[in-house]
């Protein structure tokens, strides 16, 4: 069943409005543990994500894992060019917010339902972070 | 989302009349403390930021030289606010192969801090060394091993703050009231059933990573009973590093141990879902990074070590001889007693190395493994085994005895 057209609702969210392409994985997150940040691809080997770049998607993962760090790196990525779009998390971690404030990167996290199962990989998205919205464009 | 409701002073300080620092610093946490809906701020006694420039990099060194160079209202922070571990010691960069650039952003870095009135303590174990947070004392901690641990054994209110935001409460002394500031967050939601005490630092911490996996996300509370006895500051602090790291976890509660559950009925409501964990868990997740054969390097860290751990590592140490390098890292209160103690020339006459300041994996980790041929390597800290497997490391877990053995050997069998 297509997924296109669908709306989900968050129930925290931050930053500007998007769009962009989601890269989905029913998988945690977190920028010192999982990722090679000067590749911009996750370099964690039992990540589900391993090998994949990161840049530019729309990020749609678990959860946020471990790492204070986060907090500065999403800064460090973003003024390089080499960051995610945006973030959407079924649960987030308060560092990840707090990284995303600083970077000044969109997020939404918190679902009715687990939203990496709603969302096919690949789906292009609008993210709306002013109502709260992910909307499946296509 | 609901705006949050601001005294007089905050609406002050929204408006700049405190200054540039004081607003950025308070719209920074309207923005995180909006996001989770909190309703106000609480005032915070004291902060923790981590802030290595590994993960700074260029851009957040240049973004703290930006506030450091603010001379308009306040000018730096206005309760006590100290540094988690840095990038480096400086007195064996070269010996760990860290590069003159990366020196260069840790000076930048500290001279900015200093200005903004920030204490340099570098380290990862205040609560054993600077100054143990008190029960419901509200603080914003960085390092999730500290926050666990002041929120758990201290009963402490703090939820992580990474570095941007442990300085703007540094900078406006308060943090939004969200997370476990809140006493309904600090509630059990699962519950831990161990006939499994553990003694060896390492069960401690492998035992802090089951329940941390399973457990999961940073809103979860584990409960654990049946630890006999009182565990020591060490071993809650292996125990809750490896937790906090391998599942985001920040409080935990052990039934007649933390001050806030002398009973079980204390913190959970009846009916939680409930897991056994006993010796095989613990045992299983040590033996899922084992390999045999040679290795590169025996790193103790994560968290830097207390006097008591030197203690016991030195004592080891003795009539030793290594094959491969050993680094034990601790903080810069403890490392001038090591030294007075006479710990830090047994474990360096055996060939080891003793580090202060910093910390293993906030150190640059991947460029050390490129610049020193290191990845095969053997720790006590479940920590620092779970980080490391990102780095390009292949990282093993021991007891400290099997650790000093196989820097002896140069084999971990």
């Amino acid at each position: 069943m297509s997924a296109k057209g669908k709306v989900f609702q968050a129930h925290h969210a931050m930053g500007q409005r998007v769009r962009g392409t989601a890269l989905v994985a029913s998988d945690g997150f977190s920028a010192r543990y999982d990722l090679d940040r000067i590749k911009g691809v996750f370099s964690r080997p039992s990540h589900q994500l391993v090998g994949q770049s990161y840049v530019g998607k729309i990020l749609v993962v678990e959860t946020a894992k471990g790492g204070v760090a986060s907090a500065w790196m999403l800064h460090e990525m973003q003024s390089r060019g080499m960051a995610p779009l945006a973030f959407v998390f079924n649960s987030v971690n308060p560092i990840l917010a707090q990284g995303a404030a600083l970077a000044h990167l969109p997020m939404l996290a918190g679902f009715e339902e687990d939203i990496t199962k709603a969302i096919p990989n690949g789906a292009e998205l609008e993210i709306d972070p002013e109502r709260g919205t992910i909307t499946v464009l296509s | 989302m609901t705006a949050m409701k601001l005294n007089d002073e905050e609406q002050d300080m929204l408006a700049g009349k405190l200054g540039p620092l004081a607003r950025e610093a308070l719209r920074h946490q309207i923005m995180v403390g909006e996001f989770f809906g909190a309703e106000d701020f609480v005032p915070v006694t004291q902060a923790h930021i981590m802030a290595d420039t590994e993960s700074l990099g260029e851009a957040g060194v240049q973004w703290l030289e930006g506030l450091a160079a603010n001379s308009e209202g306040r000018t730096g922070v206005c309760v006590p606010t100290i540094t988690d571990p840095r990038g480096t010691d400086f007195a064996k960069a070269a010996f760990l192969g860290q590069t003159r650039s990366m020196l260069d952003l840790e000076r930048r870095a500290i001279d900015a801090f200093v200005k903004l009135g920030v204490t340099m303590t570098d380290t990862c174990i205040n609560y054993q060394t600077v100054q143990a947070p008190i029960r419901n004392e509200h603080v914003a901690f960085g390092d999730t091993g500290v926050v666990i641990y002041s929120n758990s054994v201290c009963g402490a209110y703090s939820n992580f703050e990474g570095g941007p935001s442990a300085l703007s409460a540094g900078l406006t002394g308060r943090t939004p009231r969200y997370g476990f500031h809140l006493p309904g967050q600090r509630r059990a939601t699962v519950h831990v059933r161990t006939e499994f005490t553990p003694e060896t630092l390492n069960d401690w911490g492998a035992l802090g990573a089951v329940i941390g996996r399973f457990a999961g996300n940073y809103w979860a509370v584990p409960v654990i009973e049946g630890i006999e006895g009182a565990p020591r500051s060490d071993q809650l602090k292996h125990f809750g590093a490896a937790m906090a790291s391998f599942g985001s976890i920040a409080l935990f509660h052990m039934v007649g141990v933390t001050p806030e559950a002398d009973r079980l009925s204390d913190v959970a409501p009846a009916g939680l879902p409930s897991h056994r964990v006993g010796r095989d868990e613990v045992k299983a997740l040590q033996a899922s990074y084992h390999r045999d054969g040679k290795i590169d390097v025996v790193v103790f860290s994560a968290p830097q070590l207390s006097l008591y751990e030197l203690r016991d590592l030195a004592a080891l140490c003795d009539k030793r001889s290594f094959s491969v390098p050993l680094l034990a890292v601790t903080s810069p209160q403890v490392k001038p007693d090591s030294d007075r103690m006479g710990y830090t020339a047994r474990i360096e006459n055996a060939g080891g190395t003793v580090l202060s300041g910093m910390c293993f994996y906030q150190s640059y980790a991947r460029e050390i493994a490129e610049a020193k041929g290191w990845k095969r390597l053997v720790t006590n800290s479940a920590k620092l085994v779970n980080i490391l497997g990102g780095y390009g490391y292949q990282p093993m877990l021991g007891s400290m005895e099997a650790c000093v053995d196989a820097a002896v050997s140069g084999r971990m069998t």
